[in-house]
């Protein structure tokens, strides 16, 4: 199986659809596929192919072409350092590289994204079939040094297949792509877009202005986005504002705080909100939550219905999910542990690494949650962000859920600070509207949890450090604490 | 001739343009018929008689046998039938999950 079969079957089946769009230039699925070819005919060692750019018409056919060829995409983010990014470079080559920067590494052949011929009329139809490296993502890193996942082809068409029905959209239907292509749920839209038929239509400088006006302009039915854009767009949106034509919102790839999808059902209350939960490794979404269960949740006057809205939902039907507690006995519902997933969409693989699968295929997630009693997951954190104090597991993300009910806290992030009594204790940064007493807060935590979880050092700042997709440098934080 | 089949292989109809990939299917001696002729790997030069009753394939639909042990995603549609020696190969129902990218 190769992912390319999805491109051939598109071409095939619907040719003349517009397939992808970026300002006021489309590209049908035939002519995807033209281009494709021509990228795959670039390829003359097996050097990989690299993508250091925003999104343009050009990225569904380097990830199509790298699979004709069989050769690793490798897209990689353009906001890194240049420390960062020949770090990177140097593990990727020999490559091509697709890129408008002006790049000097020993086995890397840049190729500008402008300058790329288009009348190459290579044919390369006996493309490899087999268990071959597909896609190489970075990681991002949030905890440590990235690494390098693998998605071979078999991961990515489980996925697809698992989840997408082939020509399933109509052709009226378009989705809005703001997510970068080094970003997995920027892989896995191409993938899934071109399978069901829906014109993907690109956003390559996120602001919710711009992603507001383009709903508009191109009458867009389907969005993903992850949890800071949609809390931009809530913040942003205009109570004259209704886009009638959006139908659909994935999110995903952080924590959607409760408020903020709270506030776009009441803004938006046509639209289906889904929350897709997936890892880099697993070849995008394991979980959702869909728009029944949203609007159940939404409406109920049950606390444990209602939570739901910031549950990542339950696992789709491919994918097996457990919860283990740090000795490895299946936890019970309601109990906090490790998750962890099998699947044939799972990768759980890193170059230089190898797989982190156990004997029996499962793969732990390092995320923290646990299941309620009707199987929906609740994600507490990452494994590494928990605080041991004194031997007692802390997550952070409790002691952040009640933090953030004070009035005047905006933001908080909780992180592990080196203690000479306990080993490790809790520090708290906030991000204040308006002054806060540290007593107001050690109280709040006191009442509501536990002394063990009550701050033993609280700093403001002005605002947290997230990546550019959303996801809260606890690193970073950590670091800031130890200086 | 029956073989053994592997799943991603994928094979040609002789009678039609069909064109399915294997997903799933039991380690056993099988023949897979497209239109009444066996199906092989490549597309053929000249088209067959297409053979019996066909209600033909449908492009990106899977087809599976009555207790699903094996299943097949047509990647090219054509006029005949899918069927396999001793077993009933019909279209399987689509599980629709909402769009999550």
């Amino acid at each position: 199986m190769n992912i390319y079969l999805i491109l051939q079957m598109a071409a095939e089946a619907m040719g003349d659809r517009e397939a992808v769009k970026l300002n006021n230039d489309s590209i049908t699925y035939s002519e995807l596929n033209y281009m494709s070819k021509s990228v795959a005919s670039l390829v003359k060692n097996n050097e990989k192919i690299g993508f250091l750019s925003e999104n343009n018409l050009l990225m569904p056919a380097a990830l199509f072409g790298a699979a004709i060829a069989g050769v690793e995409f490798v897209p990689l983010n353009y906001r890194l350092s240049e420390e960062q990014l020949n770090m990177q470079l140097k593990r990727i080559s020999p490559a091509i590289l697709f890129t408008d920067q002006d790049i000097k590494c020993k086995g890397i052949k840049t190729i500008g994204i402008t300058t790329l011929a288009l009348d190459n009329k290579a044919e390369l139809d006996n493309y490899s079939d087999d268990e071959a490296v597909a896609v190489e993502l970075f990681t991002s890193g949030t905890t440590g040094e990235p690494k390098s996942a693998v998605l071979k082809h078999k991961n990515l068409m489980a996925y697809i297949l698992g989840t997408v029905e082939f020509m399933s959209a109509g052709a009226e239907e378009s989705v809005l792509l703001s997510v970068p292509p080094y970003h997995i749920a920027g892989i896995a839209a191409v993938l899934s877009s071109s399978y069901s038929g829906r014109k993907i239509v690109q956003l390559p400088n996120f602001s919710a202005e711009a992603w507001m006006r383009l709903v508009i302009k191109e009458k867009i039915t389907n969005a993903f986005l992850v949890p800071t854009m949609l809390k931009r767009i809530v913040e942003k949106f205009d109570d004259n504002l209704s886009l009638p034509s959006l139908k659909n919102v994935a999110y995903g790839g952080g924590k959607m705080p409760r408020s903020v999808i709270e506030r776009a059902m009441k803004l938006l209350p046509h639209v289906n909100f889904t929350n897709a939960y997936g890892l880099t490794e697993t070849s995008a979404t394991i979980c959702m939550l869909g728009p029944e269960d949203h609007r159940s949740a939404f409406n109920s006057s049950d606390a444990l219905i209602k939570r739901r809205l910031s549950s990542a939902g339950r696992p789709i039907p491919s994918i097996e999910l457990i919860i283990k507690n740090d000795e490895g006995n299946i936890c019970l519902p309601e109990e906090l542990g490790n998750v962890w997933v099998r699947g044939e969409q799972v990768s759980g693989e890193y170059k230089g690494i190898g797989s982190k699968l156990d004997s029996e295929g499962w793969f732990p997630t390092k995320d923290r949650g646990f299941l309620d009693s009707d199987g929906y997951l609740f994600i507490d954190g990452r494994a590494d962000d928990v605080i041991v104090r004194g031997g007692e597991n802390i997550s952070p993300g409790e002691i952040e859920d009640v933090v953030r009910t004070h009035p005047n806290v905006e933001d908080v992030a909780a992180v592990a600070v080196k203690d000479i009594e306990w080993g490790e204790a809790v520090g708290l940064v906030i991000v204040a509207s308006s002054p806060i007493e540290d007593d107001e807060i050690i109280k709040l935590v006191r009442t509501k949890l536990r002394s063990s979880r009550v701050p033993s050092i609280i700093k403001y700042m002005d605002e947290l450090p997230y990546n550019e997709t959303g996801k809260l440098l606890r690193r970073v934080i950590r670091d800031n604490f130890a200086d | 001739m029956t073989q053994i089949f592997k799943p991603g292989v994928k094979l040609s109809s002789k009678v039609c343009k069909t064109q399915i990939m294997v997903l799933r299917i039991p380690a056993i001696e099988l023949e897979i018929f497209c239109g009444g002729l066996p199906m092989e790997v490549g597309d053929p030069d000249v088209l067959g008689e297409i053979q019996g009753e066909n209600n033909g394939t449908l492009v990106g639909k899977r087809y599976t046998d009555e207790t699903e042990t094996m299943e097949f995603l047509c990647t090219r549609g054509g006029e005949g039938s899918i069927s396999v020696s001793g077993h009933k190969i019909d279209i399987k129902a689509a599980k629709k999950l909402p769009s999550s990218d």
